[in-house]
């Protein structure tokens, strides 16, 4: 009934190398029809999208709604504010009634580990996870391989570090997952007090001093620094945060080669990341965003039934829709 | 009341090292005789035996049967109804009621519900404080006279080293111990599974083992310190054993209860977020399980408690984190430790009738927990053999919340008897002892 990806998108962890590469493979396509004068495609026409927000987001919300609106797709934005879930109405009950409404996708964000997978296990629909709680974000995590692709060509002994709030980010997860079943070496970096216990397990390298994970990275995933971090106590202050461990024009200096600079967003400049690193000549921030709508094209398209090998044609006009799903 | 002859049973009482087949006589609410050769007498209700196990009745001494306060998720009827449904001929509730059971009208009110129960007897725990809030001693005299044969704060447990040890001492005088939900609050605030590779994956907050740890060295000083008894419910780490045998080592009076999901369940089972595998303390790892199952094969760990803890179907159904703790435990009890424990080769009957029956009697100075002649006749008949499939839908509580549904498991109760009259008994509907003023059970919503 669906692609080769099955029916839900909620994590990295649970791919396979080569669907993560079949996502990405499918995406590099896609990436062409945002740079046309008309960028659309019918691609998904006729299908009916709910971006259903319980959490605030600028970026993937918008990124999303790009990547649906450049397929054809018809969508519908639902945040937790205004709506009847702030009436009190249960997660449940929400994505049911929006399951009547004959939708074909949920793209859910949601403060709750597993909130995807929840709605994912109680309606047909399909599911992507736009971000649960702390557990996994894989669309974040697949346009930062998908950047890093880019610039690198095969990910195989590739060594990335990420840095910062290990602990508490759905996107070092995906990152990790993703990265280390396309062959890369990971390595995270940060606080240990923003390292989970249990780090060691992961299969990844730990470098307690940004120093030495500069030293060793190829490239360099900084994670945002959450404010909230520092009221419940994990760290002292985003001054000292940014002294020790801060990516700074002068520590990659010191590595004496062109390290790559990725950065989820939105940025603390001057706390986790300096503008002269961020705005920089090695910074792939921007090229992020941009593959970010490509990411999400592809991962729409797969889930739609859409054939990896026609993702080529289907950019040409020709629309594949599955409609076999009842 | 006509006499009951069991007859041809395996009697298993560890009490008197007993462990034979044999007929068991009971008449006047107590146990009259045991051995071969009785005569049943002319009057007598004989129930087969043959195959089955004739054992003292089931005491649990932790459950939260949720009346006064949430009776659209337990009532003390049915409760006491599931209780004996899984062999158990007592259970003490808790006092996380609403209102709190913290004073002796409050005790006073459970005795009397469990009275027209009819069912499995049900001691009343009373709070360690006023509200449960860890400031002000409850009235531990009142309470005991009302009925009450512990006290607890339960899931709130006492963070005050000082009031923790005011209870203590104070419990002394009126001979009862003092159970304590060990669990450093800072330690644990805000989780929702064990602390450990699956929390990091799955983005849940963890508990860490140390959050429970910190407490059960700190009362086991404090027991120490008080010379009172201090009784650890549901135990869930391998540390936590090695601090209880430190303490046991040294004379002090501590004792220790575990349940069957701890000895049965790993972390690995949140994996997914199913809510029946979230519960307070979490489910730890193998090697815990492991240590758990060693503990209460050596006796480390006195006593196998449920923690019986029903909630509504919409509660559970929800986002992890928001999920309430807990699990429904009663009728499946029996069936788990039979099947992790009895099938595995950790324990014999003898010793699961010890920390079922025995044991939590003796603690607790509760009537049963022996087939001696003259004892109170609570008894539990159960197959030792007898292989079945959960069914959630089929409990006679209200609780659904198991993590055991659709799993088969080994061992169930045939013959439930408090104080002489029949409770329970297999493939027959669940009755009363007499009479009774119970209300017919309502439907409840799906499971």
């Amino acid at each position: 009934m669906t692609g080769t990806l099955g029916k839900d998108l909620l994590g990295l962890e649970s791919l396979t190398g080569e669907q993560i590469r079949l996502i990405l493979d499918t995406a590099e396509p896609f990436k062409e029809i945002s740079e046309r004068a008309i960028k659309k495609v019918p691609a998904l026409r006729g299908s009916t999208i709910v971006n259903l927000f319980f959490e605030n987001s600028t970026r993937t919300r918008i990124s999303f709604e790009f990547a649906e609106k450049r397929l054809s797709a018809d969508t519908v934005n639902v945040s937790a504010t205004g709506s009847s879930v702030s009436k009190g109405e249960t997660l449940v009950d929400t994505a049911r009634n929006l399951e009547a409404m004959r939708i074909d996708m949920v793209v859910i964000r949601h403060s709750a580990s597993g909130a995807a997978k929840f709605l994912a296990d109680r309606i047909q629909s399909n599911v992507i996870n736009a971000g649960d709680g702390t557990h996994e974000h894989p669309t974040q995590g697949l346009l930062d391989i998908l950047t890093l692709r880019d610039r690198f060509g095969d990910l195989k002994g590739r060594r990335v570090c990420i840095c910062g709030d290990i602990l508490h980010s759905r996107v070092a997860r995906s990152n990790i997952w993703g990265l280390t079943k396309l062959g890369a070496e990971v390595a995270v970096c940060g606080p240990r007090s923003l390292l989970p216990n249990a780090i060691d397990e992961f299969g990844v390298k730990i470098f307690d001093r940004v120093e030495e994970a500069i030293e060793w990275a190829e490239a360099l995933n900084v994670l945002r620094l959450q404010f909230e971090r520092m009221t419940a106590g994990y760290i002292p202050s985003a001054r000292e945060y940014n002294r020790v461990f801060g990516i700074s024009r002068e520590r990659l200096d010191r590595a004496q080669r062109d390290i790559l600079i990725l950065h989820p967003g939105p940025m603390n400049r001057g706390v986790e990341i300096d503008s002269d690193v961020a705005d920089g000549p090695h910074s792939v921030i921007l090229d992020q965003v941009t593959n970010g709508v490509a990411v999400r094209m592809a991962v729409l398209y797969l889930l739609a039934g859409g054939k990896p090998e026609l993702a080529e044609a289907a950019k040409g006009g020709s629309s594949r829709r599955r409609k076999e799903k009842e | 009341m006509k006499p009951l002859f069991l007859r041809g049973g395996t009697l298993i009482d560890p009490s008197q090292r007993l462990n034979g087949v044999g007929d068991l006589l009971v008449a006047d609410g107590v146990i009259a005789a045991s051995g071969h050769g009785i005569n049943a007498p002319e009057d007598a209700e004989v129930i087969d035996c043959d195959g089955l196990v004739v054992s003292p009745g089931f005491i649990d001494v932790h459950c939260h049967l949720r009346e006064p306060g949430r009776e659209d998720v337990e009532t003390i009827a049915t409760g006491a109804k599931a209780a004996a449904a899984g062999g158990f001929t007592a259970v003490c509730a808790m006092p996380n009621t609403d209102p709190v059971t913290d004073n002796q009208a409050a005790v006073g009110f459970i005795v009397r519900q469990a009275q027209r129960a009819q069912a499995a007897r049900v001691y009343p725990i009373g709070a360690i404080s006023l509200g449960q809030e860890g400031k002000v001693l409850a009235e531990f005299g009142e309470m005991v006279g009302a009925g009450a044969v512990a006290v607890s704060d339960d899931g709130k447990p006492v963070a005050s080293a000082q009031l923790m040890r005011t209870a203590l001492e104070y419990a002394r005088t009126f001979r009862i111990p003092v159970i304590d939900h060990c669990e450093e609050p800072t330690l644990s605030a805000g989780g929702s599974m064990n602390e450990g590779i699956v929390s990091a994956r799955l983005g849940l907050k963890g508990i860490p083992p140390e959050a429970e740890e910190i407490m059960v060295i700190r009362d086991i000083l404090l027991a120490r310190l008080s010379g009172g008894h201090v009784h650890l419910a549901h135990v869930s780490t391998k540390g936590s054993v090695e601090l209880i045998r430190w303490g046991k080592d040294r004379g002090i009076n501590v004792t220790a209860e575990v349940c069957p999901h701890h000895l049965s369940l790993t972390e690995e089972r949140v994996r997914g977020y199913d809510t029946n595998a979230k519960m307070n303390p979490p489910l730890r790892t193998e090697k815990d399980c492991e240590a758990l199952r060693q503990a209460v094969k050596d006796g480390t760990i006195d006593v196998i408690a449920t923690d019986h803890a029903p909630h509504h179907y919409d509660e559970k159904e929800r986002e992890f984190a928001d999920a309430p703790n807990g699990i429904v435990g009663l009728e499946t009890a029996l069936a788990v430790i039979v099947t992790n424990l009895v099938e595995k080769g950790y324990i014999g009957f003898p010793d699961l009738v010890d920390r079922m029956a025995c044991t939590p009697a003796r603690l607790f100075n509760l009537p049963g927990g022996s087939l001696k002649r003259g004892t109170a006749a609570d008894v539990t008949v159960f197959d030792p053999k007898a292989r079945w499939t959960v069914d959630a839908s089929q409990f006679t509580s209200k609780g659904r919340n198991t993590p055991y549904n659709g799993m088969t498991l080994v061992g169930r109760a045939a013959c439930t008897i408090v104080a002489g009259s029949v409770v329970y008994r297999s493939g027959m509907p669940v009755r009363g002892r007499e009479g009774g003023g119970t209300r017919k059970q309502t439907k409840r919503a799906k499971g």
